[in-house]
């Protein structure tokens, strides 16, 4: 056999699987998805009908926000854990990056023993006297949720950006005359945008297509999945189920794509 | 000079103590729920606490109730590695030697389902393939959305030490002096990607045990998954039956997890 077709035939069986299980899946689900009573309009009726507009608005805001909260943590905690060294700072990052394999499920789940009924902070909050907190099964849990879920994540990348930075740089501003806040504003925050880019990508992309986590909170959630979900499972209603998730790939594969180009590392969303 | 000194030295400190507070916090925030799962698990009645007394009767409990969900997951997560290394390692070789653009399209495809939602690729499965009865009921329907799932992970591992290690040069060397291709790949450049079939291997199981979007959409009732019988026990158990069963969960993925650090930190990266 030639060289040539030696690599061809290790590239075959993932091509065939390919082919078979992702790309004529996913055509079908394109077909499908201008398949219903609206036709091709189906893949607009997520901007034209007030209630899927209404979720879209929601899901994209809930994202914005977690991606928000999640920079802000990851970047003071990993800016810290980078730059200091004290006792316990390999416990911490281990605490920090333990949740790093959990599936959105068991993420839902955390977030119901912080502020479900039963959860810690109603207990606590009763105790002192004040209202039950319960925030699990609304909105608020799903941006905790997916606060817990993105943190470690963020925090690993903003480290490992950290750890490229020189230090001389800082040393030079300092020098010069740059109080703390400005050596941070001017130096160090620029220099670490493409890893701001590319963590701030995944935790946007995540919050946007996740399913675990809402789906364990509640199912009612006004979130894109859960109306991809109901959509299909509830209603039946295969056409608007499949365009919607066709337009939410899309959507999450552009984000990722851009954040690609930026860092030049492939990024994952999860969950 | 030694008041300027001292002033800094202040500021210093109470940077420091500030940063390290809002670190504890962000770290109980995440590993507050996680010990109290763990305590629920264990622990005769939740709502009296601890004092109640330590028990394994719920997770005893877990195991008749879902012992079958978590021999099925180790079945599929073993299969999908099975399928993700006799596929993906021969193809990372070959996407490796060929380059070009062919094969950065190639790459650039198996990648997508990273990206894509699994709510998304389980309805294009479940669209195309649900009416084939007999294998939309079998294992083997799940085992083939987490390959489409986990692939990526596995050629991306592999093809980047292949990257480190110049498998081109050593495969021409092998090939001048006249070992055929298939042996090359065996003797030369199997070996030589070994650590990044094990970082690929380790990645593919966590995944794949762990996988809930894809699996809820392609399960039947007699196809479960451990996260389908967690999210099952979220919804209908008593809490210290769910906190069991996410204590069974973590004590199978911690192993996981430390291996895989271990495997990073040993390559030197992160």
């Amino acid at each position: 056999m030639s060289h040539r077709g030696f690599v061809w035939l290790c590239l075959l069986p993932l091509v065939v699987l390919t082919a078979a299980f992702f790309l004529m899946p996913m055509a079908r689900l394109l077909v499908t998805g201008a398949d219903g009573p609206r036709g091709i309009a189906e893949y607009l009726a997520i901007l034209t009908e007030a209630r899927y507009r209404a979720t879209l608005v929601n899901t994209v805001l809930l994202a914005a926000a977690t991606t928000l909260a999640t920079m802000i943590v990851a970047t003071v905690v990993g800016l810290f854990l980078q730059r200091r060294r004290f006792a316990g700072r390999s416990l911490l990052i281990a605490v920090l990056t333990f949740p790093l394999a959990f599936p959105g499920v068991v993420v839902g789940f955390m977030i119901i023993l912080l502020g479900g009924r039963q959860g810690l902070l109603g207990e606590l909050s009763t105790r002192l006297g004040g209202n039950k907190i319960v925030f699990a099964y609304s909105i608020y849990g799903l941006f905790f949720g997916y606060l817990y879920f993105s943190i470690p994540r963020v925090i690993l990348t903003i480290m490992a950006a950290a750890q490229k930075l020189d230090p001389g740089l800082e040393e030079a501003a300092r020098s010069l005359g740059a109080g703390p806040w400005a050596v941070q504003r001017d130096v160090v925050l620029p220099a670490l945008t493409p890893a701001f880019v590319a963590s701030g990508a995944i935790a946007f992309a995540t919050a946007m297509g996740a399913f675990g986590t809402a789906f364990t909170l509640a199912t009612n959630i006004d979130v894109l999945p859960m109306l991809i979900y109901t959509e299909f499972t509830l209603a039946g209603n295969l056409a608007t189920s499949a365009a919607l998730s066709v337009g939410l790939g899309i959507v999450t594969w552009l984000i990722l794509a851009v954040a690609r180009s930026f860092s030049g590392n492939a990024v994952a969303a999860a969950g | 000079m030694p008041w300027r000194q001292l002033a800094k030295m202040v500021r210093d400190r109470l940077i420091f103590t500030g940063q390290l507070l809002f670190t504890l916090l962000v770290a109980a925030f995440l590993i507050v729920p996680a010990g109290l799962s763990i305590a629920a698990g264990v622990t005769v009645n939740y709502f009296r606490g601890i004092q109640s007394g330590l028990t394994l009767q719920w997770i005893a409990q877990v195991w008749e109730l879902y012992a079958g969900t978590i021999v099925s997951s180790f079945v599929i997560a073993f299969a999908t590695l099975a399928i993700t290394l006799l596929a993906g390692v021969p193809a990372a070789y070959a996407l490796l030697i060929r380059g070009g653009r062919v094969a950065r399209m190639i790459e650039e495809i198996i990648t997508l389902p990273v990206a894509v939602p699994g709510l998304a690729i389980a309805l294009a499965l479940l669209l195309t393939y649900g009416g084939f009865g007999a294998f939309r009921r079998s294992w083997l329907f799940i085992v083939v959305g987490h390959v489409v799932f986990t692939m990526p992970f596995m050629v991306r591992s592999v093809m980047a030490v292949f990257a480190t290690v110049d498998i081109k040069t050593l495969d021409e060397g092998g090939a001048s002096l006249g070992a055929p291709a298939w042996r090359r790949f065996w003797d030369i450049i199997v070996p030589n990607g070994i650590p990044g079939i094990l970082a690929g291997s380790l990645m593919v199981v966590t995944l794949s045990l762990g996988e809930f979007n894809l699996t809820w959409m392609l399960h039947t009732p007699l196809t479960k998954t451990l996260p389908i019988g967690l999210a099952d026990s979220y919804a209908s158990m008593r809490l210290e039956v769910a906190s069991a069963y996410t204590l069974v969960f973590f004590v199978m993925i911690i192993p996981l997890l430390i291996a895989m650090q271990w495997i990073a930190e040993r390559r030197g990266v992160r």
